[in-house]
């Protein structure tokens, strides 16, 4: 992929306030013995570029073992990316001092999956959601108070500071992680599954409250997900990204009413809706065997084990499949709709 | 679904025209530790018509597995369970595990969550397909093998003469499901019982194994019963629903009637809790405020009142039992199901307790018994108006 793909400002024309370009994500392997020498690498993330605009909602799905979760952490540098860059407001993440990161960290933080891991049950929820102030400095006097505010912020009763983790449940404890996320006022949250851990009548407050602070604080959100319903409802463009790749990036209705990857389209096809009369009507894309190993991708797009188009091609057709790489650009089928596949076309899904 | 043929669709009143398979009356199971007695389980009764379809839906929690692993009688001890379980009305509690070996597996068969621990990882999947034919067939070990290569087809895995010399590990998770699957059918049972069989699965994945349930109901004709939290799985494969709330079903009816005209507050709730991925909305979800009840000392009453928008005084002091609300197999247990009739809109009933900067009630504990927001609720009052406007936005069913 030489050309830069063609990001894409939906509803801002402004510069965009994180962009990625070209990164990649590789986990070695090593053989066993005494030598260890490296044989090969998983190839987690394999040159991915996308923008995300400020008060921005970007979806980011895909299956397990698809990257998302790599390339959220490899945005906020807790995993160094193997190459690429990633651009905070023009500066690239990936080559600054640890000094200067931290500060950088201020603006961009993340929300985990597992509300139950990502807070220390040993210190007090007023502690932990002071703690980032703290390594910042900006605890002083106010501290006591703006952690008072978050959590009322967050729908949580600021006399409960002093309780630990474990008094409370698991949607008030990602409302925990959440307020801890936003002590210091970043511009940027990458949230990594944040409701996929929740009971849905517990998930929907969640989702709710990330809508309130996105309209309020202005923020832009990364949202990682593999549950489409819940990207569908909260983004605003989403990505697709299939064994490293992003295989379909899209304004979220776009995307969803018109897919053009034979991936998206069995994606969509294979959610079952919340409604009996629909769910009879539907017509189900069902696509065989399983994801193939990010240690060994298959050549050209690589998509085509599996693919229900792949099959229906002539050999001269497939053959570009095999030996081609389709790149992530606009193929005249949407606006600002790129997809990464020789034979792109709209099926309507749902 | 996609040309294949759904079972059974006949409505089932529970007064049963036909015999049912599976008859569980006023099942309970209470836990007893060191804090006080868990009651994980409350009353459970439902009738499986021959080759239907139940699914039982709720949040983690509320006994939908616990009710089924007390119908295998898989409970640890230490359960008390009490009630009864009628297979073909042969009544199974109290029967011991000798007389439970001849019905589990060969009778009644059990799909369980999570593939990799449900298989053994140190014997070949041949072996253990064939373990489950012999068990209760006086074959040979030829025959039992050529029954397992038939059973591997059946739910879709290719090249079973090969696959059926490999071990577990050498499977992926949907592959690995669909052993289980196939395990389950392997002695052409009355009843499946499947424990969120997809939950582990990504959705491509999901989508096949799904499939191969189908193919296994088919092949067998048995009744299923089928226990998940995704309201989506349930719509697409089940005839009636069972939902549960701490312990209790709370409504049960078909799927139609379950999802477009349910008769219960909760059920109401989780619909409109749930973000459609077919409806193109800004608008916002309607959370049900709180959190489930701990099982631990429930006090009187429906257990739904806390979070309950219709709840009244006479919610906190009776249990309403679950009767017939409309037509002969639909039932709510509700004291104002009523109220609900003409009443499809989540949004609009869970207003004034669903709303975000509304502080959550405390874990467990109940709310406060006036009605009504107090004068001083100013956040709630705000977030009321709030949801009216987002309802005259725009929202495009496609």
């Amino acid at each position: 992929m030489t050309a830069t793909p063609a990001t894409t400002a939906t509803q801002t024309s402004g510069e965009p306030i994180l962009s990625v370009r070209h990164l990649v994500k590789e986990f070695p392997i090593y053989s066993s013995g005494i030598l260890r020498r490296r044989i090969g690498a998983v190839h987690a993330v394999s040159d991915i570029s996308f923008d995300l605009h400020p008060g921005e909602t970007l979806g980011l799905v895909g299956e397990s073992g698809c990257g998302k979760t790599t390339t959220s952490r490899a945005l906020l540098h807790l995993q160094p990316a193997t190459s690429g860059e990633v651009l905070f407001e023009g500066r690239d993440v990936t080559k600054l001092p640890k000094r200067r990161l931290r500060a950088l960290r201020r603006d961009l933080q993340l929300v985990f999956q597992d509300p139950y891991a990502s807070l220390n049950p040993r210190i007090s929820v007023h502690e932990i959601i002071a703690e980032p102030l703290k390594i910042h400095g900006l605890y002083g006097d106010g501290g006591r108070r703006a952690v008072a505010d978050l959590m009322r912020r967050v729908g949580l009763n600021p006399e409960h500071g002093n309780r630990f983790p474990h008094e409370f449940s698991g949607g008030q404890r990602q409302r925990i992680g959440i307020a801890r996320a936003l002590a210091l006022k970043p511009r940027v949250l990458v949230l990594d599954e944040p409701v996929s851990a929740l009971d849905v009548s517990i998930q929907a407050g969640v989702i709710n409250l990330l809508e309130d602070l996105q309209d309020e604080l202005g923020l832009a959100y990364l949202f990682v997900a593999h549950d489409l319903s819940v990207v569908r409802h909260i983004a605003d463009r989403v990505a697709v990204m299939y064994l490293g790749k992003i295989v379909e990036i899209g304004p979220s209705d776009e995307l969803f009413e018109r897919p053009l990857h034979p991936y998206t389209q069995a994606l969509i096809s294979a959610i079952p809706i919340a409604d009996p009369r629909r769910e009879r009507e539907r017509e189900r894309i069902i696509v065989r065997g399983d994801v193939p190993s990010p240690a060994n991708p298959p050549s050209g797009c690589r998509f085509r084990t599996r693919c229900q188009k792949f099959a229906t091609l002539s050999e001269a057709d497939a053959e570009r499949c095999v030996t081609q790489e389709p790149g992530l650009v606009d193929r005249g089928l949407g606006a600002a709709h790129p997809a990464a596949c020789h034979y792109a076309e709209t099926l309507r899904v749902l | 679904m996609n040309g294949t043929p759904r079972f059974s669709s006949t409505p089932t009143p529970s007064s049963a025209v036909g015999q049912p398979v599976l008859a569980v009356q006023k099942l309970t199971v209470d836990f007893p530790t060191p804090d006080g007695v868990v009651q994980a389980v409350r009353g459970v009764s439902y009738q499986l018509a021959p080759g239907e379809v139940l699914g039982i839906v709720g949040e983690s929690g509320s006994g939908k597995s616990v009710t089924s692993l007390a119908v295998m009688g898989l409970l640890p001890r230490t359960a008390r369970v009490s009630g009864s379980v009628r297979f073909r009305g042969q009544e199974l509690i109290g029967l011991s595990d000798k007389q439970l070996a001849a019905v589990r597996g060969r009778k009644i068969a059990m799909i369980f969550q999570d593939p990799m621990t449900s298989l053994n990882p140190v014997y070949k999947i041949g072996y253990q397909l064939a373990e489950a034919v012999l068990a209760h067939n006086d074959v040979g070990r030829d025959a039992a093998r050529r029954r397992a290569v038939e059973l591997l087809e059946l739910v879709g895995i290719p090249f079973p003469e090969k696959r059926i010399d490999q071990y577990p590990h050498e499977f992926s998770g949907g592959m690995r499901q669909r052993v289980v699957i196939a395990i389950a059918m392997a002695n052409d049972p009355d009843v499946i019982i499947a424990d969120e069989p997809t939950t582990a699965l990504d959705v491509t994945v999901q989508a096949q194994v799904l499939e191969s349930l189908r193919a296994a109901q088919a092949e067998t004709g048995a009744a299923m019963v089928l226990i998940t939290h995704d309201l989506g799985v349930v719509a697409g494969q089940a005839d009636r629903v069972l939902v549960m709330y701490a312990g209790k079903p709370v409504e049960i009816g078909l799927v139609d009637d379950i999802y477009h005209a349910p008769q219960m507050p909760y059920t109401l709730g989780l619909l409109g809790s749930l973000p459609r991925l077919d409806v193109r909305s800004r608008n916002r979800l309607t959370p049900i405020q709180g959190a489930p009840p701990s099982l631990m000392n429930l006090p009187p009453g429906c257990p739904f009142t806390p979070r309950c928008p219709l709840a009244q005084s006479l919610c906190e002091a009776r249990e309403p039992d679950l009767l017939p609300v409309a037509g002969e197999s639909h039932f709510a247990a509700c004291h104002y199901s009523e109220r609900l009739r003409g009443h499809p809109d989540p949004a609009e009933l869970f207003a004034q307790t669903a709303d975000d900067t509304h502080l959550p009630v405390e874990f467990g504990a109940r709310r406060a018994a006036e009605a009504g927001p107090a004068p001083s609720d100013v956040a709630t009052m705000e977030g009321a108006l709030d949801r009216g406007d987002a309802e005259d936005g725009e929202e495009e069913i496609l």
